[in-house]
């Protein structure tokens, strides 16, 4: 083992979080960092010839290599988990900038009461209406507290839309139900497709409210307080699973990595894995990992910081032995808790009369109603809790991954038949998508698998996770609606998705995985506190989607990058100058 | 190598890889270099890709698309070897359909085995080639056959597929363009089919795909 000079400063993971603190802690303190990043460099410019979707969309070439790691799968503690062998449900990224990388940048913020979910649905409708088995708990912040990080987050990446709640005042074009914000965006909406303009026409003739969908692909040019410029969007239609080719998309590669290229405390060290966070007492003292040649390093620094995606997180944390893992038969233990997913599905697809145009677009251009978002409804009379957005996106649609959708009365889906069927309907099919909460539940965690390695022999982390009740009336009562709206926007034929069965490796839902080191007010029921600081050991913070104690229906990135700025705050501003828990 | 006459003709891949058409020619005189198939598996499954995407009155199918050749070029890549897929032992292949495919064999042993089952069927008449598909069409060596004819036929013609562009053609799809800002909010509810033009064309440089990678 290779022991390295030491640092201030080490930070795990060089994907949204890790970055926005190395920049963040680089810009405000002389202290010394060095990121460690298991993925391969990346800069901005590697996009400028990326339009390939075979490549990019199909084999899924930023994404995780699978053959050197993945995750086990298991649907209840009964069973033996079996290895997710090729990207599916999820698509985690890997090399600098991480999944910011390949986003679709949707850009909204959770419903307000999110943060409150367990106070707030038992005042409305008693501790009876909870789920049996759930694992519903309050996150310890409010929406007051962490709107002004939001905010924070909008001008670092200048976020398209419209403001629908004005510090308290409802206006016009926005979303009604969300938070009071403290500032309109900083750009105006993106234009949007004419199958988003018939969702837009046909759920106001119903009575919804709908709005356009916050952005993190710039409308129009924006130059950020850091000095850096971006131009609006093409509407190449090439932006989820893709990395932007002229910077619309908001990056960390874009957005970040030119600030920190010219920060000398700043030191990015790609191709290495970190295997463990090396700790004694109640002090993190630095992080193993293995480097590009293969040779393991030990790296001292006086604060670590654990950036590394929400499933990496956890691992790192169980595979260094911090903190006791969660056991869901004693329910003691905190590491694993509380995992969540999404409910995310092309609800009810639409065959439409004239074709759409469908391949121009952008991946966060389009048109949403929050109509059944969180608890914004009556859930009285209903045999769920919370809800989701619905929402027509015009993604650009490209044609290996859309071709082939045909009506229900053609049958077959290979020969002269179903060809006629797909090429005719190719550019007229259309969808109302659905993104729902995913409410955590007690058998709902995540934990070391006994059988499965990575490719360093590290034990594969295995996650436990079904659907329930909730998730699948939800998802039941949402498809109504969306075929509701499908009827007012003219569809000649209407195509249904599956109702929610069994977790299903297969099926892509996003890649939003929430929880396993969740924060919270008590040690004894979460991994960190409010500020992303490890209860026990100080001088480690830890940052992502897997300090949300729960999912909301919104994508969490907003969220997360809100909640790296809050960390930044209390270690730059508390910890720093006061080591020790951060009141 | 496979002539060119078996997979439809008029097709011409120099050794740069760049693929061009001929003017019609009946003759097997034009021969493609293969880098997985034997030349009878390539004309199987030419032949069968081209039941899943006929050429029919419904337009180009996988024969014009060159389908085979892409196929071909994917199962010789780091594809074709699962080189990205986890393939740790033990294998459960008994585990339910929601845990996606847990078989050891790679794409390029799917093929070698599947086409074994498929000797003699670019000699069948249509309807007997159906029938025989229909026999096999829940199996993975089947979803894998659909799934890259539809890459072949669609898939930037970098990668030996979609030849002069014919799929992209097929469904209006004008691939890589660099912009529709001009464009997005016009034309509702009324087409706007650009001339497609590939990824070399639009950069005006030339690009390789993963297939091509060092293994």
């Amino acid at each position: 083992m290779k022991s390295l000079p030491g640092t201030d400063i080490a930070i795990v993971g060089g994907g949204w979080t890790g970055l926005l603190l190395a920049k963040e802690i680089a810009q405000r303190t002389a202290l010394n960092i060095v990121v460690l990043e298991r993925g391969g460099p990346r800069r901005a410019g590697d996009y400028t010839n990326g339009m390939d979707e075979l490549d990019f969309n199909v084999r899924f070439s930023l994404m995780q290599d699978y053959s050197k790691e993945t995750v086990t799968l298991r649907h209840t503690p009964r069973d033996h988990a079996i290895p997710i062998r090729q990207l599916g449900n999820f698509l985690p990224g890997s090399g600098t900038g991480g999944a910011g990388e390949h986003w679709g940048a949707l850009y909204p913020r959770h419903v307000p009461d999110l943060f409150e979910i367990y106070t707030k649905t038992v005042e409305r409708y008693g501790e009876k209406k909870l789920p049996e088995d759930h694992a519903i708990v309050d996150w310890g912040i409010t929406w007051a507290e962490i709107e002004p990080y939001y905010t924070k987050t909008d001008k670092l990446i200048g976020t398209s839309g419209k403001a629908g709640n004005l510090r308290g005042k409802i206006t016009e074009g926005g979303n009604p139900f969300e938070g009071p914000r403290s500032e309109e965006y900083p750009t105006p909406p993106m234009k949007v497709s004419y199958f988003s303009s018939l969702f837009r026409d046909a759920v106001k003739s119903l009575g919804y409210h709908p709005y356009p969908n916050p952005s993190a692909i710039l409308s129009t040019a924006y130059t950020n307080p850091d000095g850096i410029a971006r131009p609006g969007c093409f509407y190449c239609g090439f932006c989820d699973r893709f990395g932007c080719m002229v910077g619309a998309k908001t990056q960390p590669t874009n957005t970040l990595l030119p600030i920190l290229t010219t920060q000398k405390s700043v030191v990015l060290r790609n191709n290495c894995s970190v295997r463990k966070i090396v700790h004694e007492g109640n002090q993190a003292r630095g992080v193993n990992y293995v480097d590009e040649s293969g040779e393991e390093c030990f790296q001292p620094a006086d604060v670590v910081l654990l950036c590394s995606w929400t499933l990496n997180n956890t691992r790192l944390l169980l595979l260094s032995g911090i903190g006791e893992p969660y056991e869901p038969s004693t329910g003691k233990g905190v590491v694993g808790r509380n995992l969540t997913h999404q409910i995310s599905a092309s609800g009810v697809t639409l065959f439409m009369d004239k074709p759409l145009n469908r391949f121009m677009g952008a991946a966060a251009s389009g048109i949403c109603i929050s109509d059944f978002d969180g608890d914004n409804f009556d859930h009285s009379n209903l045999p769920f809790i919370r809800g989701g957005l619905l929402r027509a996106m015009g993604t650009g649609f490209q044609p290996i991954v859309s071709f082939g959708t045909v009506p229900p009365s053609v049958k077959g889906r290979w020969g002269s038949e179903w060809k006629k069927a797909a090429v005719h309907w190719y550019d007229r099919v259309g969808g109302i998508g659905f993104s729902g909460e995913h409410i955590p539940y007690k058998m709902n965690y995540m934990g070391l698998d006994p059988t499965y390695r990575d490719h360093l022999g590290d034990p594969l982390l295995r996650l436990t996770i079904d659907w329930r009740d909730n998730e699948k009336e939800m998802f039941k009562f949402a498809s109504a609606k969306g075929a509701e709206i499908a009827r007012a926007m003219g569809a000649k034929k209407i195509l249904m998705q599956a109702p929610y069965d069994h977790y299903d490796a297969r099926r892509y839902q996003s890649t939003h995985i929430q929880g396993g080191t969740i924060m919270g007010r008590s040690s004894d029921a979460s991994v960190v506190n409010t500020w992303g600081q490890h209860w026990q050991l100080h001088n480690l913070f830890i940052v992502g989607a897997s300090t949300m104690p729960c999912q909301g229906a919104a994508n969490p990135t907003p969220t997360v990058l809100a909640l790296a700025y809050r960390t930044a705050d209390a270690l730059i501003d508390h910890y720093l100058k006061s080591p020790g828990l951060v009141a | 190598m496979l002539s060119a006459a078996s997979v439809g003709g008029v097709i011409v891949y120099s050794l740069d890889g760049k693929v061009s058409r001929l003017a019609a020619r009946a003759d097997n005189t034009v021969k493609i270099p293969l880098r997985f198939f034997t030349e009878q598996e390539a004309v199987i499954v030419s032949a069968v890709a081209s039941r899943i995407m006929p050429s029919d009155e419904s337009g180009p199918g996988a024969r014009e698309a060159g389908v085979v050749i892409y196929i071909d070029r994917q199962l010789a890549g780091p594809w074709g070897l699962d080189a990205h897929r986890y393939t740790h032992e033990p294998f459960d292949v008994g585990a339910p359909a929601e845990f996606g495919y847990q078989g050891s064999a790679p794409p390029q042993q799917i093929y070698r085995e599947g086409l074994k089952q498929l000797a003699g069927f670019e000699q069948l008449p249509e309807s007997a080639q159906d029938a025989k598909l229909t026999q096999i069409e829940h199996s993975v060596f089947f979803d894998l056959l659909r799934g890259n004819t539809i890459e072949g036929m669609f898939c930037d013609p970098l990668h030996g597929g979609n030849i002069d562009m014919v799929g992209w053609q097929l469904i209006g799809f004008p691939g890589p363009r660099m912009s529709n800002a001009a464009e997005i909010d016009k034309y509702h509810g009324e087409e706007f089919r650009p001339k497609p033009q590939s990824l070399d064309q639009v950069t005006q440089e030339p690009h390789r795909g993963s297939e091509d990678e060092a293994l």
